[in-house]
């Protein structure tokens, strides 16, 4: 595990969030360090997503810190949670493109709407980080809702690079994909969070997606981390939840409800 | 349950609506009337809004004045005051008929399609990636929709009533044997500013009540299939009622 003194780019401190009676996020602690990629591992409903969306302020945890850059950003009030979010990019799992816009227009959205840039720049850069992530200019002008899974995913990682953000959050990247497209996106992200040298929160519980794009990894089960390492310690974690996890057993601490 | 509890809930849950909708309106309306401005998505509104919605409310307007001169030609009938067909038509639609009924083909029409849209979104994500890209969606979504809708309504409104009375025209000119000039004439010297005036006012108000509920209702539909189609029904229901309600209270004011 790297430890560091300097100051860590994200830091959470003892978070939690409820939902009426179900307690989701039971007191998370978790730094990540300026130029790394962490992936967040765990199955489902153990909180992942809420945890995501509370460091990017989609949801405010009940109590807790959240810090960027040494700052607490969990009051910010909406005009400075919008400053804020102008250093973040987000792929959401199901792309979250605009379907009333062009595929364009989504890439440009920040650059248009928040950044004023005209159309013209906007849609010269928009062309360029869809060049980025192998999407030819040919699409631009669709609709989102013409294009495969696969491309709409390539569209949202470039909606999420073309401001150049400081810190790159990807939901579930490669949910839904088939396992060639998978690795595509995987190659993708790394790439692309190697070239803007951003630090990188990811969310999943596609091992191999783990394996393609973690420098460090973190487990939440039942609301906690309960384990952190570097990306090549997972296999070799020494921790029985984890374990369970990368292997896919049924056996182990991990019980799943039958459905 | 004690059937006091059961009433004791309703109006807690009642009051926590009507407080949500407040803080919502609020929010939607400061969003509307500060920078920054977003005149593509209110253009694209005005025209979903205003113009692609002529049709539903010229053809209800229409068929209104059609039926009322009928109406009004009937009852008149009884006392001899079959003369009055084109005063009451004019009246009966510029101050009741014209802004009720055409905001009530509104409500079905734009509040369904923005809570569909809105309630889409919100399930979708969308919303969420809004916040993510810097874009606050109440500027974005919301004010833009209740500005277009309180500009839009009362045009429409303006034309239906013209409509509305040429509707009445025609079927006492047709069928009913009045003079078209005359009927025309008397329609222009009985009605007053106030009357076309007053219904603008109230189309006004039934605008910013149509496209409340409508983002209201998709802004905090639930997930899934049934959350946006329930989104869509609320809509509808809420700003049909809302109207109703709201007719009720400025017709008291406007008499």
């Amino acid at each position: 595990m790297t430890e560091t003194l300097e100051t860590p780019k994200i830091s959470i401190r003892d978070v939690h969030k409820s939902f009426g009676n179900n307690h989701v996020l039971k007191g998370v602690d978790l730094d990540v360090s300026a130029g790394r990629s962490m992936v967040v591992i765990g199955g489902s409903g153990t909180g992942k997503s809420v945890l995501l969306k509370c460091i990017l302020g989609l949801i405010k945890p009940d109590s807790g810190t959240i810090s960027i850059d040494g700052e607490a950003v969990t009051g910010l009030s909406e005009r400075g949670r919008t400053k804020v979010m102008a250093q973040f990019g987000m792929l959401f799992q199901g792309g979250a493109l605009f379907d009333s816009l062009s595929v364009w227009e989504n890439v440009a959205f920040r650059l248009l709407y928040a950044d004023g840039v005209g159309r013209a720049k906007a849609k010269v850069r928009a062309i360029a980080a869809l060049a980025q992530v192998n999407l030819g200019p040919e699409i631009v002008t669709l609709n989102p809702a013409e294009l495969s899974g696969g491309m709409q995913k390539r569209v949202g990682l470039a909606r999420a690079i073309v401001a150049k953000p400081e810190i790159l959050f990807f939901d579930e990247p490669t949910t839904g994909l088939d396992p060639i497209t998978a690795d595509v996106i995987d190659n993708l992200i790394r790439r692309q969070v190697s070239a803007l040298g951003a630090t990188a929160v990811s969310i999943t519980h596609d091992m191999g997606s783990v394996r393609k794009i973690a420098d460090d990894v973190a487990m939440i089960h039942e609301g906690k981390i309960i384990w952190r390492g570097l990306a090549r310690e997972v296999d070799n974690s020494g921790n029985a939840y984890v374990e369970q996890f990368v292997t896919g057993s049924e056996d182990g601490p991990i019980k799943v409800l039958a459905r | 349950m004690n059937p006091l509890a059961l009433i004791g809930h309703t109006i807690l849950a009642l009051t926590r609506e009507a407080g949500a909708i407040s803080m919502f309106a609020w929010r939607g309306v400061s969003s509307a009337l500060a920078p920054p401005w977003y005149f593509n998505q209110l253009g694209a509104q005005l025209l979903r809004i205003g113009y692609f919605s002529l049709p539903v409310v010229g053809l209800t307007a229409i068929f209104t004045g059609a039926a009322l001169a009928l109406n009004i030609y009937t009852g008149g009938a009884r006392f001899n005051a079959e003369q009055f067909v084109p005063n009451i038509v004019v009246l009966g639609i510029t101050r009741e008929l014209g802004p009720v009924l055409a905001s009530l083909m509104l409500a079905g029409r734009v509040s369904a399609a923005m809570a569909a849209e809105i309630g889409a979104m919100r399930v979708t994500e969308q919303i969420d990636a809004l916040k993510t890209l810097s874009t606050d969606p109440f500027r974005f979504l919301v004010g833009p929709r209740i500005l277009a809708a309180v500009i839009s309504v009362p045009i429409l409104v303006l034309v239906a009533d013209i409509i509305g009375v040429m509707g009445g025209w025609a079927v006492s000119t047709q069928i009913l044997g009045f003079n078209g000039a005359t009927y025309i004439r008397n329609s222009i010297d009985f009605v007053t500013e106030w009357d076309v005036v007053s219904g603008l006012i109230k189309a006004a108000v039934f605008g910013f009540i149509i496209a409340l509920m409508g983002c209201y209702h998709g802004y905090n539909s639930a997930r899934g299939a049934q959350g946006v189609g329930r989104a869509t029904t609320n809509a509808v229901v809420s700003a049909a009622i809302l109207i109703f309600a709201a007719n009720y209270v400025l017709t008291t004011l406007f008499v």
